[in-house]
């Protein structure tokens, strides 16, 4: 037993709302400087998966092992501090704010005396902001006046400052061009060369399928199975996605 | 036209904030034509601010409470228990305890005032944000059980007289710091102004940040420094009357010339009180943690609880926020009537609400300002003071504020619409 230890590790979780099982008994794990993509239909329990990992739902049953030792993670705040960054599909910022203001919210830089040091948090924004996306200049426009493509870099950019060893990232390019897309695609490959661990969340297997190490496919809420790319063709992963079935059972079946 | 835009646009100025200044110096001026000059008088504009004050104070917690989609039906009936509370402990407990017009009877009825507001506010704010029950039903609530509790007091008794030095807080004859003092405070206020620029400025070069041209930090200074000059000036051009100026030569012992005193008023000191409250208040919303979490939480409340802000407790300790203030207007509002009684402060929770929102607080959440809500206040009290003046009947009065909120609202919304916000 000379496996290394995965950076992540969700045993058994499930969650439901009212009645509804979101999802159901589902087991994933994550090894350092991999990429997993997580795939299924709208709806299929990903975006809620993830969530139970970066504190946003307590989760009914299950658990989650970080660097191998069970990981009590009740909210976001508890998440930031294993170095888990999320990057939400509905990207989660404050729209009346700045964007210095969304990458520091909830933690940000102060003064001596307590105050906010608005300085040095638009300093690191513009540092970080040059590294995603060198055009921008709007700093100190409320994040609603930004294009979606901007809003894209202001959240991938409070995600990647903090130094996150597991970073989520839940439909990154929905939002986004050809150009841009290409862009998050180049970023992943550098933060993955980089060690960091990646869950790249979407609904449709062409966004995640070069880039990732492992595929894990879930449908209304179950898990249905986790496979290498490798291993799999799109047509593979398709028949998970659409009927449930992992390769080569259709094939037993005939 | 193009070359004024750049002109502001280089200031920074908030057009919003021109617009709002705009009406106010139509209302003012109207009224004084309409008055034959008797609105623009130092008498009048002083009765304005002391008029002013006690919503002004409150109308600055109603910007947190809006900004974060809340509303508080309850601020008037609030002040009025209060009220009550301080009335009492000031003329029945403490004259017992501590003996008549004692120097510390004064700051423990305030304290004692602001510990009930606080725990007044704490109640209702833990209702809302941990037992998930709507703001404007609470407070609702709370609009009558305060109101009612106010008059259990003292079974519905007025309490008067209150501590002479309590009063001071409401701006009367005694309740100004003269002359001198003002000048004192016109010069404090005017090096903060400077200084703050300067700070700010260098602070931004530091970094290599753009800053505004020096033109434009220097036009902006120096129209809030003429804008404090002028209200002092105003304020030490009110002299007070024969009889009192008598009265304080005599205790002062001070020569009475031949052609009779002149002593002006100068600043009242419930107009300190509301400056130190905007400040603190500004400060509070702009450079804390806090204020920063109230905005986002406006914003857009999931991204804020995802961010790890606890929402139920900030909802919670802005409501206790508000609770204070009312209990500082409380303060000044019945130190204004040197009694108490249990109808002080009704009709107060629309005058604030109608403050913060002509002042510019969405009621969708998220956006709003201190000064803004102080300059609301002032154009509520001004048309309210400038309809008494002319002797409109307040039936008629309350047809025309009522109106004018609505119109305000409608124009704001037009103007957001037009700049793209919502
Ligand atoms: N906060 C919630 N309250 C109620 N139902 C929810 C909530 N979040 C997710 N769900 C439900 O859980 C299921 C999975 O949703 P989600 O995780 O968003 O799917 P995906 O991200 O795969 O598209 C859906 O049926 C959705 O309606
Ligand atoms: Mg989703």
């Amino acid at each position: 037993m000379n496996a290394p230890t995965p950076l992540v590790e969700m045993r058994n979780m499930s969650i439901s709302f009212g009645g509804v099982k979101a999802v159901d008994d589902v087991s994933i794990d994550l090894y350092p400087g991999e990429v997993v993509g997580l795939l299924g239909h709208n709806g299929a329990g990903k975006s809620t998966l993830i969530k139970m990992l970066s504190g946003a739902y307590p989760p009914d049953s299950g658990e989650i092992f970080i660097n191998g030792e069970k990981a009590a993670i009740a909210d976001p705040h508890d998440a930031k501090e294993y170095n888990i960054e999320t990057i939400y599909q509905t990207l989660a910022l404050a729209d009346n704010l700045d964007a210095a203001a969304n990458l520091f919210l909830g933690r940000e830089i102060r003064t001596p005396l307590g105050f906010l040091d608005d300085s040095a948090m638009e300093a690191a924004t513009r540092e970080v902001m040059h590294r995603l996306n060198p055009n921008f200049k709007k700093f100190h426009a409320p994040v609603k006046a930004l294009s979606g493509g901007q809003r894209q870099s202001v959240a991938i950019a409070r995600a990647i400052h903090f130094n996150a060893k597991i970073l989520i990232m839940d439909e990154p390019t929905a939002a986004l061009g050809v150009q841009e897309t290409a862009q998050v695609a180049e970023l992943v490959q550098q933060l993955k060369s980089e060690g960091i661990g990646i869950f790249l969340i979407s609904h449709d297997l062409h966004d995640v399928f070069d880039l990732s190490d492992r595929l894990t496919v879930l449908k209304n809420g179950k898990l249905v199975g986790t496979v290498a790319t490798q291993d799999v063709t799109h047509d593979d992963v398709l028949g998970m996605i659409i009927l449930g079935k992992m390769p080569g059972d259709s094939a037993d079946a005939a | 036209m193009d070359g004024l835009k750049k002109i502001l646009a280089d200031m920074e100025v908030d057009t919003r904030l021109l617009g709002m200044i705009g009406a106010l110096l139509v209302i003012w001026i109207g009224f004084d034509l309409f008055t034959d000059g008797r609105f623009i008088t130092p008498r009048n504009l002083f009765n304005l601010s002391v008029q002013t004050a006690s919503v002004a104070v409150m109308a600055c917690g109603m910007v947190l409470i809006i900004v974060t989609r809340h509303i508080d039906l309850s601020v008037g009936s609030v002040l009025g228990v209060v009220a009550m509370v301080m009335g009492v402990v000031q003329s029945d407990l403490l004259p017992e305890i501590l003996g008549y017009e004692h120097p510390a009877t004064w700051i423990v009825s305030l304290l004692i005032g602001i510990g009930v507001g606080a725990a007044i506010g704490c109640l209702q704010g833990v209702t809302v944000g941990f037992l998930g029950v709507p703001a404007f039903i609470v407070t609702l609530g709370g609009y009558l059980v305060w109101r009612g509790a106010a008059w259990w007091v003292t079974q519905g008794r007025t309490v008067a007289p209150l501590d002479s030095t309590f009063q001071l807080m409401g701006g009367g004859i005694d309740g100004t710091i003269g002359a001198t003092w003002s000048w004192v405070f016109a010069a404090i206020a005017i090096l903060a102004i400077l200084g703050g620029t300067a700070y700010g400025r260098a602070r931004r070069k530091s970094f290599d940040f753009p800053v505004k041209p020096l033109w434009a930090e220097i036009v902006t200074a120096g129209i809030l420094s003429a804008l404090v000059i002028a209200y002092v000036a105003t304020m030490n051009a009110y002299p007070i009357p024969a009889r009192a100026a008598l009265r304080i030569a005599e205790e002062q012992g001070l020569p009475v010339p031949e052609g009779g005193l002149d002593i002006a008023h100068g600043v009242p000191i419930p107009i300190l009180i509301v400056a130190a409250v905007a400040i603190a208040m500004t400060i509070l919303a702009t450079r804390t943690r806090f204020g920063r979490y109230v905005f986002a939480m406006g914003g857009n409340p999931e991204a804020a609880s995802l961010a790890g802000i606890n929402v139920k407790r900030m909802t919670a300790a802005i409501f206790v926020v508000m609770g204070i203030l009312c209990a500082i207007s409380a303060a000044i509002a019945s130190a204004r009537l040197q009694s108490a009684a249990n109808d002080l402060g009704t009709l107060d929770e629309l005058r604030v609400i109608a403050a913060a929102v002509i002042g510019g607080c969405s009621l969708a959440g998220g956006v709003g300002t201190i000064y803004g809500a102080l300059l609301g206040a002032l154009v509520m009290q001004s048309l309210q003071s400038g309809m008494a003046l002319i002797g409109i009947d307040t039936s008629l009065q309350s047809i025309i504020i009522g109106i004018v909120l609505v119109l305000a609202v409608w124009i704001d919304h037009l103007y957001r619409r037009r700049h793209g916000a919502h």
